[in-house]
Protein backbone atom coordinates (compact mmCIF):
# COMPACT_ATOMS: atom_id res chain seq x y z
CA UNK A 1 0.00 0.00 0.00
CA UNK A 2 2.82 2.09 1.01
CA UNK A 3 4.63 1.46 -2.17
CA UNK A 4 1.38 2.30 -4.12
CA UNK A 5 1.26 5.54 -2.55
CA UNK A 6 4.60 6.77 -3.50
CA UNK A 7 4.17 5.07 -7.42
CA UNK A 8 0.70 7.76 -7.35
CA UNK A 9 2.98 10.13 -6.35
CA UNK A 10 5.81 9.51 -8.22
CA UNK A 11 3.58 9.36 -11.59
CA UNK A 12 1.40 12.75 -10.69
CA UNK A 13 5.21 14.25 -10.19
CA UNK A 14 5.74 13.10 -13.39
CA UNK A 15 2.86 14.44 -15.24
CA UNK A 16 3.59 18.03 -13.81
CA UNK A 17 6.82 17.49 -15.29
CA UNK A 18 5.34 16.71 -18.77
CA UNK A 19 2.96 19.63 -18.41
CA UNK A 20 5.63 22.02 -17.30
CA UNK A 21 7.46 20.41 -20.67
CA UNK A 22 5.24 21.67 -22.74
CA UNK A 23 5.53 25.27 -22.04
CA UNK A 24 3.59 27.53 -24.55
CA UNK A 25 6.16 30.25 -24.29
CA UNK A 26 9.40 29.16 -24.56
CA UNK A 27 11.20 32.47 -24.28
CA UNK A 28 9.48 33.35 -21.30
CA UNK A 29 11.88 30.74 -18.92
CA UNK A 30 14.78 32.99 -19.98
CA UNK A 31 14.64 36.02 -17.78
CA UNK A 32 15.09 39.10 -19.68
CA UNK A 33 17.84 41.27 -19.23
CA UNK A 34 16.60 44.67 -19.31
CA UNK A 35 18.24 47.05 -22.12
CA UNK A 36 18.84 50.77 -22.13
CA UNK A 37 17.20 52.27 -25.48
CA UNK A 38 18.72 55.59 -26.26
CA UNK A 39 16.18 57.75 -28.26
CA UNK A 40 17.45 58.37 -31.92
CA UNK A 41 16.04 60.98 -34.38
CA UNK A 42 14.36 63.75 -32.06
CA UNK A 43 15.23 65.64 -34.90
CA UNK A 44 15.68 64.86 -38.49
CA UNK A 45 18.96 66.92 -39.19
CA UNK A 46 21.55 69.00 -36.32
CA UNK A 47 19.80 72.62 -36.84
CA UNK A 48 16.46 72.94 -36.15
CA UNK A 49 16.29 75.34 -38.60
CA UNK A 50 18.83 78.16 -37.44
CA UNK A 51 19.09 76.64 -33.98
CA UNK A 52 20.96 73.69 -32.91
CA UNK A 53 18.81 70.59 -32.25
CA UNK A 54 19.46 68.02 -30.07
CA UNK A 55 21.27 66.37 -32.54
CA UNK A 56 24.46 65.25 -32.63
CA UNK A 57 26.73 63.60 -35.68
CA UNK A 58 27.78 60.15 -34.81
CA UNK A 59 31.21 59.34 -34.63
CA UNK A 60 33.01 59.63 -37.70
CA UNK A 61 30.29 61.23 -39.72
CA UNK A 62 31.14 64.13 -41.75
CA UNK A 63 28.08 66.58 -42.68
CA UNK A 64 28.42 69.22 -45.06
CA UNK A 65 25.97 71.57 -45.14
CA UNK A 66 25.19 74.36 -47.05
CA UNK A 67 22.71 77.36 -45.24
CA UNK A 68 21.34 79.15 -48.16
CA UNK A 69 18.77 82.73 -47.63
CA UNK A 70 17.35 84.31 -50.50
CA UNK A 71 16.20 88.50 -49.50
CA UNK A 72 13.45 90.03 -48.05
CA UNK A 73 10.51 88.42 -49.67
CA UNK A 74 9.20 92.01 -48.97
CA UNK A 75 11.04 93.36 -51.84
CA UNK A 76 8.47 92.33 -54.09
CA UNK A 77 8.22 91.97 -57.59
CA UNK A 78 11.52 94.21 -58.34
CA UNK A 79 13.33 91.98 -56.16
CA UNK A 80 11.43 88.99 -57.35
CA UNK A 81 10.29 88.12 -53.89
CA UNK A 82 13.69 89.00 -52.70
CA UNK A 83 15.63 85.52 -55.66
CA UNK A 84 17.66 88.68 -56.53
CA UNK A 85 19.52 88.67 -52.89
CA UNK A 86 21.49 85.81 -51.47
CA UNK A 87 23.17 85.15 -48.03
CA UNK A 88 24.82 81.88 -47.57
CA UNK A 89 27.13 79.80 -45.04
CA UNK A 90 28.95 76.89 -46.09
CA UNK A 91 29.99 74.91 -42.90
CA UNK A 92 31.35 71.15 -42.21
CA UNK A 93 30.00 69.71 -38.94
CA UNK A 94 31.83 66.13 -38.26
CA UNK A 95 31.17 63.83 -35.03
CA UNK A 96 34.43 63.26 -33.10
CA UNK A 97 32.45 60.73 -30.62
CA UNK A 98 28.70 60.08 -30.98
CA UNK A 99 28.68 63.08 -27.73
CA UNK A 100 31.06 65.22 -28.95
CA UNK A 101 30.25 67.48 -32.28
CA UNK A 102 32.44 70.03 -33.72
CA UNK A 103 32.18 72.58 -36.99
CA UNK A 104 33.21 75.22 -39.06
CA UNK A 105 31.84 77.72 -40.99
CA UNK A 106 31.91 80.39 -43.37
CA UNK A 107 28.99 83.07 -43.66
CA UNK A 108 28.83 85.59 -46.61
CA UNK A 109 26.68 87.83 -43.95
CA UNK A 110 29.65 89.76 -42.82
CA UNK A 111 32.34 88.14 -44.23
CA UNK A 112 32.27 86.01 -41.10
CA UNK A 113 33.87 82.38 -40.01
CA UNK A 114 32.30 80.38 -37.24
CA UNK A 115 33.38 77.70 -35.30
CA UNK A 116 31.70 75.60 -32.61
CA UNK A 117 31.38 72.83 -30.43
CA UNK A 118 28.55 70.92 -29.10
CA UNK A 119 28.26 68.15 -26.22
CA UNK A 120 25.73 65.82 -25.56
CA UNK A 121 25.57 65.96 -21.68
CA UNK A 122 22.29 63.73 -21.06
CA UNK A 123 20.29 61.25 -23.29
CA UNK A 124 16.99 60.83 -23.86
CA UNK A 125 16.59 56.80 -23.01
CA UNK A 126 14.17 54.67 -22.05
CA UNK A 127 15.00 50.79 -20.33
CA UNK A 128 17.43 50.15 -17.53
CA UNK A 129 19.08 53.57 -17.68
CA UNK A 130 16.05 56.38 -17.77
CA UNK A 131 16.69 59.96 -18.55
CA UNK A 132 13.18 62.06 -19.68
CA UNK A 133 15.27 64.69 -21.48
CA UNK A 134 18.41 65.36 -23.96
CA UNK A 135 20.43 67.92 -22.92
CA UNK A 136 23.35 69.32 -25.10
CA UNK A 137 26.15 71.98 -24.27
CA UNK A 138 27.25 74.18 -27.15
CA UNK A 139 29.28 77.40 -27.30
CA UNK A 140 30.85 79.02 -30.40
CA UNK A 141 33.12 81.94 -31.68
CA UNK A 142 32.83 84.17 -34.75
CA UNK A 143 34.93 86.08 -36.26
CA UNK A 144 33.58 89.35 -38.60
CA UNK A 145 36.19 89.77 -41.46
CA UNK A 146 33.93 92.40 -43.45
CA UNK A 147 36.61 95.49 -43.37
CA UNK A 148 36.03 97.96 -40.50
CA UNK A 149 33.02 100.87 -41.46
CA UNK A 150 35.47 103.46 -40.28
CA UNK A 151 39.13 102.62 -41.21
CA UNK A 152 40.29 105.56 -39.41
CA UNK A 153 39.62 104.62 -36.20
CA UNK A 154 41.92 101.99 -34.02
CA UNK A 155 40.58 98.66 -34.96
CA UNK A 156 41.65 95.99 -33.02
CA UNK A 157 41.20 92.36 -33.66
CA UNK A 158 39.37 91.79 -30.78
CA UNK A 159 36.21 94.05 -32.22
CA UNK A 160 35.45 91.32 -34.23
CA UNK A 161 34.90 88.61 -32.44
CA UNK A 162 31.64 87.46 -30.81
CA UNK A 163 30.97 84.28 -28.65
CA UNK A 164 27.73 82.59 -28.24
CA UNK A 165 26.56 79.62 -24.74
CA UNK A 166 23.86 77.64 -25.56
CA UNK A 167 22.52 75.04 -23.02
CA UNK A 168 20.14 72.40 -25.54
CA UNK A 169 17.23 70.73 -23.53
CA UNK A 170 14.89 68.95 -25.04
CA UNK A 171 12.68 65.73 -25.16
CA UNK A 172 11.40 63.19 -28.49
CA UNK A 173 7.63 63.83 -26.71
CA UNK A 174 6.32 60.98 -29.36
CA UNK A 175 7.26 59.55 -32.49
CA UNK A 176 6.28 62.72 -34.39
CA UNK A 177 6.18 65.95 -31.26
CA UNK A 178 9.66 67.13 -30.27
CA UNK A 179 10.35 70.29 -28.69
CA UNK A 180 13.02 71.70 -27.01
CA UNK A 181 14.46 74.79 -25.18
CA UNK A 182 17.52 76.70 -25.95
CA UNK A 183 18.77 79.21 -23.50
CA UNK A 184 21.57 81.37 -24.89
CA UNK A 185 23.54 83.98 -24.17
CA UNK A 186 25.31 86.29 -26.20
CA UNK A 187 28.60 88.07 -26.23
CA UNK A 188 29.72 91.03 -28.52
CA UNK A 189 33.11 92.74 -27.85
CA UNK A 190 31.74 95.70 -30.00
CA UNK A 191 28.32 97.05 -30.32
CA UNK A 192 27.09 99.69 -32.40
CA UNK A 193 25.47 101.51 -29.44
CA UNK A 194 25.44 101.74 -26.15
CA UNK A 195 21.88 100.98 -26.00
CA UNK A 196 22.70 97.72 -26.96
CA UNK A 197 24.20 95.35 -24.20
CA UNK A 198 27.60 93.40 -25.31
CA UNK A 199 26.06 90.52 -23.39
CA UNK A 200 22.66 89.42 -24.72
CA UNK A 201 20.38 86.61 -22.94
CA UNK A 202 17.96 85.16 -25.13
CA UNK A 203 15.75 81.82 -24.76
CA UNK A 204 14.70 79.79 -28.21
CA UNK A 205 11.76 77.50 -28.35
CA UNK A 206 11.62 74.68 -31.24
CA UNK A 207 9.66 72.14 -32.12
CA UNK A 208 8.80 69.74 -34.74
CA UNK A 209 5.81 67.86 -35.51
CA UNK A 210 6.21 64.94 -38.03
CA UNK A 211 3.93 65.04 -41.06
CA UNK A 212 4.90 61.82 -42.54
CA UNK A 213 8.01 59.32 -42.32
CA UNK A 214 10.46 61.12 -44.21
CA UNK A 215 8.33 64.94 -43.58
CA UNK A 216 8.61 67.19 -40.46
CA UNK A 217 7.07 70.64 -39.67
CA UNK A 218 9.39 72.64 -37.79
CA UNK A 219 9.16 76.08 -35.99
CA UNK A 220 11.69 78.15 -33.64
CA UNK A 221 10.99 81.45 -32.02
CA UNK A 222 14.15 83.33 -29.93
CA UNK A 223 12.87 84.86 -27.29
CA UNK A 224 15.30 88.27 -26.54
CA UNK A 225 15.49 89.45 -22.73
CA UNK A 226 14.14 93.13 -22.54
CA UNK A 227 16.53 96.30 -22.51
CA UNK A 228 19.23 94.31 -24.39
CA UNK A 229 18.61 95.49 -28.14
CA UNK A 230 18.46 98.89 -30.15
CA UNK A 231 15.28 100.04 -31.50
CA UNK A 232 15.00 98.18 -34.67
CA UNK A 233 15.78 94.62 -33.69
CA UNK A 234 13.75 91.87 -33.69
CA UNK A 235 13.00 88.33 -32.33
CA UNK A 236 13.89 85.60 -34.81
CA UNK A 237 10.91 83.36 -36.13
CA UNK A 238 11.02 80.55 -38.19
CA UNK A 239 8.88 78.10 -39.91
CA UNK A 240 9.93 75.42 -42.39
CA UNK A 241 9.70 72.04 -43.49
CA UNK A 242 12.37 69.12 -43.02
CA UNK A 243 12.58 66.43 -46.07
CA UNK A 244 14.74 63.66 -45.39
CA UNK A 245 15.50 61.31 -48.63
CA UNK A 246 17.94 59.15 -47.08
CA UNK A 247 21.75 60.56 -47.30
CA UNK A 248 20.43 64.38 -47.38
CA UNK A 249 17.91 66.08 -45.51
CA UNK A 250 16.69 69.39 -47.25
CA UNK A 251 15.36 72.12 -45.21
CA UNK A 252 12.98 74.69 -46.82
CA UNK A 253 11.95 77.38 -44.34
CA UNK A 254 10.71 81.20 -43.87
CA UNK A 255 12.62 83.12 -41.16
CA UNK A 256 13.09 86.67 -40.38
CA UNK A 257 16.88 86.58 -39.93
CA UNK A 258 19.58 86.79 -42.32
CA UNK A 259 22.47 85.84 -40.28
CA UNK A 260 22.77 81.69 -40.12
CA UNK A 261 24.89 82.11 -36.83
CA UNK A 262 23.94 82.07 -33.23
CA UNK A 263 25.43 86.06 -32.37
CA UNK A 264 23.54 87.18 -35.98
CA UNK A 265 19.98 85.12 -35.80
CA UNK A 266 19.54 86.09 -31.91
CA UNK A 267 21.16 89.44 -31.55
CA UNK A 268 20.80 90.99 -35.04
CA UNK A 269 17.78 90.73 -36.83
CA UNK A 270 16.21 93.72 -38.53
CA UNK A 271 13.75 91.90 -40.30
CA UNK A 272 10.17 92.04 -38.85
CA UNK A 273 7.68 89.37 -40.31
CA UNK A 274 4.81 92.17 -39.70
CA UNK A 275 6.40 94.10 -42.26
CA UNK A 276 6.99 91.16 -44.66
CA UNK A 277 10.71 91.24 -44.01
CA UNK A 278 11.06 87.57 -44.41
CA UNK A 279 13.51 85.32 -46.22
CA UNK A 280 12.55 82.46 -48.01
CA UNK A 281 15.87 80.30 -47.68
CA UNK A 282 17.17 76.21 -47.48
CA UNK A 283 19.38 74.16 -45.38
CA UNK A 284 20.85 71.32 -47.42
CA UNK A 285 22.70 68.47 -45.25
CA UNK A 286 24.51 65.41 -46.67
CA UNK A 287 26.23 63.19 -44.78
CA UNK A 288 29.37 61.27 -45.44
CA UNK A 289 30.59 58.32 -43.16
CA UNK A 290 34.93 59.04 -42.97
CA UNK A 291 35.75 56.85 -40.56
CA UNK B 1 10.29 -1.98 -4.78
CA UNK B 2 11.24 -2.85 -8.12
CA UNK B 3 8.23 -1.07 -9.50
CA UNK B 4 9.47 2.03 -7.52
CA UNK B 5 12.98 1.96 -9.05
CA UNK B 6 11.55 1.32 -12.46
CA UNK B 7 9.20 4.13 -12.06
CA UNK B 8 11.79 6.76 -10.67
CA UNK B 9 14.32 5.72 -13.63
CA UNK B 10 11.49 6.37 -15.91
CA UNK B 11 11.13 9.77 -14.34
CA UNK B 12 14.67 10.84 -14.38
CA UNK B 13 14.86 9.32 -18.36
CA UNK B 14 12.42 11.93 -19.07
CA UNK B 15 14.36 14.90 -17.64
CA UNK B 16 16.66 14.39 -19.35
CA UNK B 17 14.51 14.11 -22.56
CA UNK B 18 12.69 17.39 -21.64
CA UNK B 19 16.09 18.59 -21.91
CA UNK B 20 15.66 22.44 -22.99
CA UNK B 21 18.78 24.53 -25.03
CA UNK B 22 18.58 28.25 -24.61
CA UNK B 23 21.40 31.58 -25.85
CA UNK B 24 20.96 35.13 -24.88
CA UNK B 25 23.73 35.27 -27.97
CA UNK B 26 21.92 34.86 -30.97
CA UNK B 27 23.47 36.31 -34.15
CA UNK B 28 21.41 37.45 -36.99
CA UNK B 29 22.47 38.97 -39.99
CA UNK B 30 20.89 40.65 -42.69
CA UNK B 31 21.70 41.33 -46.56
CA UNK B 32 20.67 43.68 -48.87
CA UNK B 33 22.39 43.59 -52.15
CA UNK B 34 20.25 46.64 -53.82
CA UNK B 35 22.10 47.68 -57.14
CA UNK B 36 23.23 50.89 -56.18
CA UNK B 37 24.33 49.87 -52.00
CA UNK B 38 24.84 46.77 -50.06
CA UNK B 39 23.26 47.00 -46.45
CA UNK B 40 24.39 44.85 -43.83
CA UNK B 41 23.45 44.36 -40.17
CA UNK B 42 24.35 42.39 -37.26
CA UNK B 43 22.36 41.76 -33.82
CA UNK B 44 24.65 39.42 -31.38
CA UNK B 45 22.15 38.86 -28.45
CA UNK B 46 18.82 37.51 -29.78
CA UNK B 47 17.29 35.25 -27.54
CA UNK B 48 16.58 31.75 -28.41
CA UNK B 49 15.01 28.67 -26.57
CA UNK B 50 14.74 24.99 -28.11
CA UNK B 51 13.03 22.27 -26.47
CA UNK B 52 14.36 19.11 -27.94
CA UNK B 53 11.33 17.17 -26.74
CA UNK B 54 9.07 18.97 -28.59
CA UNK B 55 11.26 20.45 -31.03
CA UNK B 56 9.56 23.88 -30.63
CA UNK B 57 12.01 26.70 -31.21
CA UNK B 58 11.59 30.17 -30.52
CA UNK B 59 13.51 33.44 -31.23
CA UNK B 60 13.13 36.83 -29.99
CA UNK B 61 15.49 39.90 -31.20
CA UNK B 62 15.45 43.91 -30.07
CA UNK B 63 15.33 45.67 -34.02
CA UNK B 64 17.03 48.60 -32.20
CA UNK B 65 20.02 45.94 -31.41
CA UNK B 66 20.99 45.89 -34.97
CA UNK B 67 24.47 47.17 -35.95
CA UNK B 68 25.45 48.63 -39.37
CA UNK B 69 28.13 50.30 -40.65
CA UNK B 70 26.76 53.69 -40.66
CA UNK B 71 24.95 55.28 -38.27
CA UNK B 72 22.52 57.29 -40.61
CA UNK B 73 21.99 53.45 -41.98
CA UNK B 74 20.73 52.93 -38.25
CA UNK B 75 18.66 55.72 -37.96
CA UNK B 76 17.05 54.97 -41.07
CA UNK B 77 16.16 51.41 -40.29
CA UNK B 78 14.72 51.93 -37.25
CA UNK B 79 13.13 55.06 -37.67
CA UNK B 80 11.41 54.72 -40.97
CA UNK B 81 11.59 51.14 -41.93
CA UNK B 82 10.93 49.08 -39.07
CA UNK B 83 9.45 51.52 -36.48
CA UNK B 84 11.46 50.04 -33.72
CA UNK B 85 9.97 52.63 -31.26
CA UNK B 86 6.44 51.09 -32.17
CA UNK B 87 7.75 47.47 -32.58
CA UNK B 88 10.51 47.00 -30.96
CA UNK B 89 10.99 43.25 -31.47
CA UNK B 90 10.99 40.66 -33.82
CA UNK B 91 9.71 36.88 -32.28
CA UNK B 92 9.65 33.44 -34.44
CA UNK B 93 7.97 30.79 -32.65
CA UNK B 94 8.06 27.71 -34.37
CA UNK B 95 8.88 23.78 -34.77
CA UNK B 96 10.98 21.19 -36.64
CA UNK B 97 8.66 19.49 -38.78
CA UNK B 98 10.05 16.12 -37.93
CA UNK B 99 11.97 16.70 -34.34
CA UNK B 100 12.27 12.71 -34.03
CA UNK B 101 14.99 13.73 -36.87
CA UNK B 102 17.73 15.08 -34.56
CA UNK B 103 19.08 13.41 -31.96
CA UNK B 104 20.26 16.12 -29.57
CA UNK B 105 22.37 13.55 -27.26
CA UNK B 106 23.84 12.21 -30.52
CA UNK B 107 27.04 14.26 -31.82
CA UNK B 108 26.07 14.97 -35.73
CA UNK B 109 24.61 17.15 -38.21
CA UNK B 110 20.93 17.55 -38.73
CA UNK B 111 19.28 18.91 -41.83
CA UNK B 112 15.49 19.82 -41.22
CA UNK B 113 12.87 22.32 -41.84
CA UNK B 114 11.70 24.44 -39.15
CA UNK B 115 8.10 25.91 -39.70
CA UNK B 116 6.57 28.48 -37.77
CA UNK B 117 5.35 31.97 -36.82
CA UNK B 118 7.41 34.91 -37.80
CA UNK B 119 6.55 38.36 -36.55
CA UNK B 120 7.84 41.60 -37.31
CA UNK B 121 6.66 45.19 -38.26
CA UNK B 122 3.38 44.05 -36.59
CA UNK B 123 3.08 41.24 -39.07
CA UNK B 124 2.71 38.00 -38.45
CA UNK B 125 3.66 35.34 -41.25
CA UNK B 126 3.76 31.59 -41.58
CA UNK B 127 7.80 30.83 -42.82
CA UNK B 128 8.99 27.28 -43.33
CA UNK B 129 12.93 27.78 -43.86
CA UNK B 130 15.67 24.61 -43.92
CA UNK B 131 17.84 24.89 -40.61
CA UNK B 132 21.10 22.68 -39.69
CA UNK B 133 21.31 22.18 -36.05
CA UNK B 134 25.00 20.57 -35.19
CA UNK B 135 25.72 18.40 -32.00
CA UNK B 136 29.01 18.09 -31.11
CA UNK B 137 30.17 17.07 -27.88
CA UNK B 138 27.09 17.71 -26.53
CA UNK B 139 26.88 21.20 -27.57
CA UNK B 140 23.92 21.87 -29.86
CA UNK B 141 24.01 24.92 -32.33
CA UNK B 142 21.63 25.87 -35.03
CA UNK B 143 21.68 27.72 -38.49
CA UNK B 144 19.63 28.93 -40.98
CA UNK B 145 19.61 31.05 -43.75
CA UNK B 146 16.09 32.64 -46.07
CA UNK B 147 14.94 35.26 -47.82
CA UNK B 148 12.48 37.56 -46.67
CA UNK B 149 10.70 39.79 -48.52
CA UNK B 150 10.00 43.21 -47.32
CA UNK B 151 6.24 43.94 -48.65
CA UNK B 152 5.04 40.97 -46.61
CA UNK B 153 5.99 42.64 -43.59
CA UNK B 154 4.41 46.20 -44.90
CA UNK B 155 8.16 47.74 -45.23
CA UNK B 156 7.82 50.33 -47.86
CA UNK B 157 10.77 50.78 -50.19
CA UNK B 158 9.99 55.10 -51.24
CA UNK B 159 10.75 55.24 -55.03
CA UNK B 160 14.09 57.61 -54.26
CA UNK B 161 15.99 54.62 -52.26
CA UNK B 162 14.62 52.24 -54.90
CA UNK B 163 18.23 51.66 -56.27
CA UNK B 164 19.50 51.55 -52.07
CA UNK B 165 17.35 48.58 -50.98
CA UNK B 166 16.43 45.56 -51.64
CA UNK B 167 13.28 44.10 -52.40
CA UNK B 168 14.32 40.96 -50.52
CA UNK B 169 16.76 40.50 -47.84
CA UNK B 170 18.55 37.88 -46.70
CA UNK B 171 18.77 36.44 -43.19
CA UNK B 172 21.46 34.53 -41.66
CA UNK B 173 21.08 33.04 -37.65
CA UNK B 174 23.19 31.23 -36.08
CA UNK B 175 23.21 30.42 -32.37
CA UNK B 176 25.03 27.76 -29.88
CA UNK B 177 23.08 26.79 -27.28
CA UNK B 178 23.77 26.36 -23.54
CA UNK B 179 22.04 23.67 -21.49
CA UNK B 180 18.76 25.21 -19.71
CA UNK B 181 19.68 24.22 -15.99
CA UNK B 182 16.19 25.55 -14.51
CA UNK B 183 13.93 22.52 -13.33
CA UNK B 184 11.48 21.63 -15.54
Amino acid sequence: MNVLKILALLLFLSMTQYVAGQEDDLLSLLEEEETTNYTSASFKATRVINLHSLENMAAGELDIRIHHRFGFISGGIYDLFGLDDATIRLGADYGITDQLTVGLGRSSYEKTYDGFIKYKLLRQSTGAKKMPVTMALFSSMAIKTLKPSDPNRENYFSNNLYYAFQVILGRKFSEAFTLQLSPSLVHRNLVETAAEANDVLACGIAGRIKLSKRLSLNSEYIYVLPNQLAEGYYNSFSLGIDIETGGHVFQLHFSNSTSMIEKGFIAENVGRWADGDVHFGFNISRVFNIK
Amino acid sequence: MKNLVIIALMCLAQVITAQKYFSKTGKITFYSDAAGEKIQATNTSASTVLDASTGSIEWAVLIQGFQFEKALMKDHFNENYMESSIYPKAKFKGKIDNPSAVVFSKDGTYNVNVTGQLEMHGVTKTVSVPATFTVKGGVVSAKAEFDILLQDYNIDIPKVVEDNIATKVKLDIIAEYKVMTTAT
